[in-house]
């Protein structure tokens, strides 16, 4: 479904991907752990298209096609989804209004009629059960004035109402009380379709107790330096990330 | 007769003294005795102060001076120029709203007014008919707010207002449905002036919404100097609105005067895309305790367009809110000025004053000049202030393609609602519809908008 392969990025001048690669099949859960500033939150931000990044080497193939060749809502309609790890607050824009045109807007690439204002209220209603939110959230304008856990189930919501292929979940536990991270992870995990991808992105390990992934990947200075399966994080957990860096002798 | 000094200043001026006393000689007789003798102060006032120039520090991003060479014509007979009753149809509000004065060229129209019967014991009239009606009531309050204190244009007005509003809302007494006053221009040439007076009590307990607007029938040029005073008593709720939608070429200057009680919840709002030169002055004086106070504003130009907004909200008593929210989206080579100037008095503790101005250029030409002025003597306080120009959010642009969202239609969404949050905080239902339909219209209309 996803290939990376030697991805090299940077922005202004400096290097932060020095070659990533990295193969998602349907159905699977990836998860991406590293330390801060290994180009985690980069490599999501360019798989989502956003601008001001430069691709120096490398491609990304997204079911067939050159996904770094697409604008950001070629790739929205294509199934991609990123849950910003920071999403913008947008006053004015009542969310309601928002999510009904991003959803149309796939709709329509896939070839569907647009929802109307019963049909789409009657869908948004039932995942907002998913995420536990109450329905004056839809009034009010995208994200403004959301506590940080609000922001991130709102992402989820999103989610659960795009129903994308891929998606790409942006250190979603950051800033999560447990309770929080509970709702948000259950959420996700409803979400999982054995057609459907999610590439998880976190710093730590305690998301993975919830959003359990088929395959762990350590990213370390612009490059994956490990991959392994669920057991590798644990092992991260206890030993930390000096354990893998002082293990790869080229990287000191 | 009035001695007047040959100051250089004075002969911008004097074309007003020579239609002052033939205004003096036909009209010296109307309305009360009080007031003759504070039109002439007022004009004494106007003459002392003379248009302001760049030099002075509250209009040193407004330049009146095409409105000085402008021939001063003040419109005395209300009789020429009445459009016909079907005519009002086409203007925003006027259909939606079943309460309405209408004023043409600063004269009351009888046949496009309409009073319903029941008024939940407000009184609504044109002040004309209150001058005459109820004098000691008025000399309590006529000019006593607005004075001819800070601006020469204020003092203009109370010269040569000819007739205007009178709203009066007794304690207790209350509507639900706005009040709308229109102000139509029928002006063909260069020149005319009106002078709209208004004034609205809200007594203890009360509930009032009054909207102001301000059209034209023509693309003339045109200059209408309004001046609204606002009294608002204890507990009493006001929501007070203007819609300035004058002719492109017009010039318009306003003020409005608002003096707030204990308790008081006060909004006004003013929404500008008219004009080619308008400025609003809003004084607040917030004299009582634990009152709430909302100025909110947007301004939509293009062209040449020049909306100057400039506050100043004085807190002269503990424990009261006043915030001010001011969007402006400018195009074409056209300017927005904000200046707001908050003043906190020693005794003014726990007050809390916020200010935010925001303006999106739409084109490298435009520019706004955003002037935040704290004074602040009380200890106990809370003030912010914040401002922007610029273009879109990046990061709000990519967000909305991020799922799925065009390009364009994140542009046209993301400015439409930097109009509507400032739409979003109308309370008047059918105001607040109608003028988003409005703005929503006039943003579309604009190839900037939909282009890029």
């Amino acid at each position: 479904m996803l290939e990376i392969r030697n991805l090299h990025a940077g922005v202004e001048g400096k290097t932060i991907l020095k070659g990533v690669n990295l193969t998602v099949q349907r159905g699977e859960v990836h998860a991406v752990m590293g330390p801060n500033g290994s180009g985690k939150s980069t490599l999501a931000q360019i798989l989502a298209g956003r601008e001001g990044y430069e691709i120096t080497d490398g491609e990304v193939i997204y079911e067939g096609k050159s996904l770094l060749e697409l604008d950001p809502e070629e790739r929205a309609r294509e199934g991609i989804f990123l849950a910003f790890q920071y999403p913008v607050e947008i006053p004015g824009v009542n969310s309601a209004y928002f999510l009904k045109a991003a959803l149309n807007e796939i709709r329509k690439h896939k070839g569907q009629p647009d929802l109307d204002a019963v049909e789409f209220l009657a869908l948004v209603k039932q995942k907002m059960k998913l995420l536990d939110l109450s329905e004056d959230f839809l009034k009010r304008p995208v994200n403004e004035g959301f506590s940080g856990g609000e922001k991130k189930r709102n992402e989820i919501f999103q989610m659960a109402v795009l129903e994308p292929k891929l998606a790409i979940l942006d250190e979603t536990d950051s800033g999560l009380d447990i309770d929080a991270l509970k709702i948000v992870s259950n959420g996700v995990n409803k979400l999982r379709r054995p057609g459907h991808a999610q590439l998880v992105i976190t710093h730590y390990q305690r998301l993975l107790n919830y959003i359990v992934p088929d395959f762990v990947h350590v990213l370390f200075d612009g490059r994956i330096v490990r991959s392994g399966e669920r057991q590798l994080a644990l092992e991260l957990e206890e030993r930390g990330y000096e354990w893998i860096i002082r293990q790869e002798p080229q990287l000191v | 007769m009035i001695a007047t000094q040959p100051t250089r200043e004075m002969k911008v001026t004097d074309p007003y003294f020579k239609h002052f006393e033939r205004f003096e000689k036909t009209r010296s007789t109307d309305g009360p005795g009080w007031l003759f003798p504070m039109r002439k102060a007022g004009l004494m006032r106007f003459a002392e102060t003379g248009f302001p120039t760049l030099r002075d520090e509250d209009w040193r991003y407004t330049n009146v001076a095409p409105l000085a060479s402008l021939p001063f014509k003040p419109v005395f007979d209300s009789a020429s120029g009445f459009p016909e009753a079907r005519s009002i149809r086409p203007w925003p509000l006027a259909q939606s709203i079943g309460c309405r004065l209408v004023f043409v060229n600063g004269c009351l129209s009888p046949d496009l007014s309409l009073i319903p019967d029941r008024n939940g014991g407000v009184k609504i009239k044109n002040l004309k008919a209150a001058l005459r009606e109820d004098p000691d009531f008025l000399h309590a309050h006529f000019s006593r707010y607005a004075g001819n204190g800070d601006n020469s244009f204020a003092a203009l007005n109370t010269a040569f207002f000819q007739d205007g509003a009178f709203i009066h809302a007794p304690a207790g007494s209350g509507l639900t449905e706005p009040i709308l006053l229109v102000f139509l221009s029928t002006a063909t040439d260069g020149g005319n002036t009106s002078h709209p007076r208004n004034l609205i009590i809200a007594e203890k307990g009360s509930r009032l919404a009054v909207f102001e607007c301000y059209y034209s029938v023509n693309d003339a040029v045109y200059f209408t100097n309004a001046v609204t005073e606002v009294v608002v008593g204890d507990a009493a709720r006001l929501e007070h609105g203007k819609f300035q939608d004058e002719s492109s070429a017009a010039f318009h200057m306003a003020s409005m005067h608002a003096h707030l009680a204990d308790r008081c919840d006060f909004r006004s709002h003013s929404v500008a895309t008219g004009a080619r030169l308008s400025r609003n002055n809003i004084r607040i004086k917030l004299d009582g305790e634990g009152s709430d106070c909302i100025l909110n504003g947007l301004y939509l130009t293009k062209g040449d367009q020049l909306c100057d907004h400039h506050m100043i909200v004085e807190h002269a008593k503990p424990h009261c809110n006043s915030h001010e929210y001011f969007n402006g989206i400018l195009d074409g080579r056209s300017r927005g000025v904000f200046h707001g100037r908050i003043f906190v008095r020693p005794e003014a503790q726990k007050t809390d004053a916020k200010q935010t101005n925001k303006n999106l250029l739409l084109s490298d030409d435009a520019a706004a000049n955003t002037k935040p002025q704290l004074e602040i003597y009380a200890d106990d306080v809370k003030c912010t202030h914040g401002a922007t120009v610029g273009q879109l959010n990046d990061e709000s642009i990519f967000y909305l393609r991020a799922r799925g969202i065009p390009l364009e239609t994140a542009r046209r969404m993301l400015i439409h609602a930097f109009a509507g949050e400032i739409i979003e905080r109308i309370q008047c239902e059918s105001v607040r519809n109608e003028l988003d339909r409005l703005i929503w219209e006039r943003l579309e209309q604009n190839p900037q908008v939909a282009a890029k």
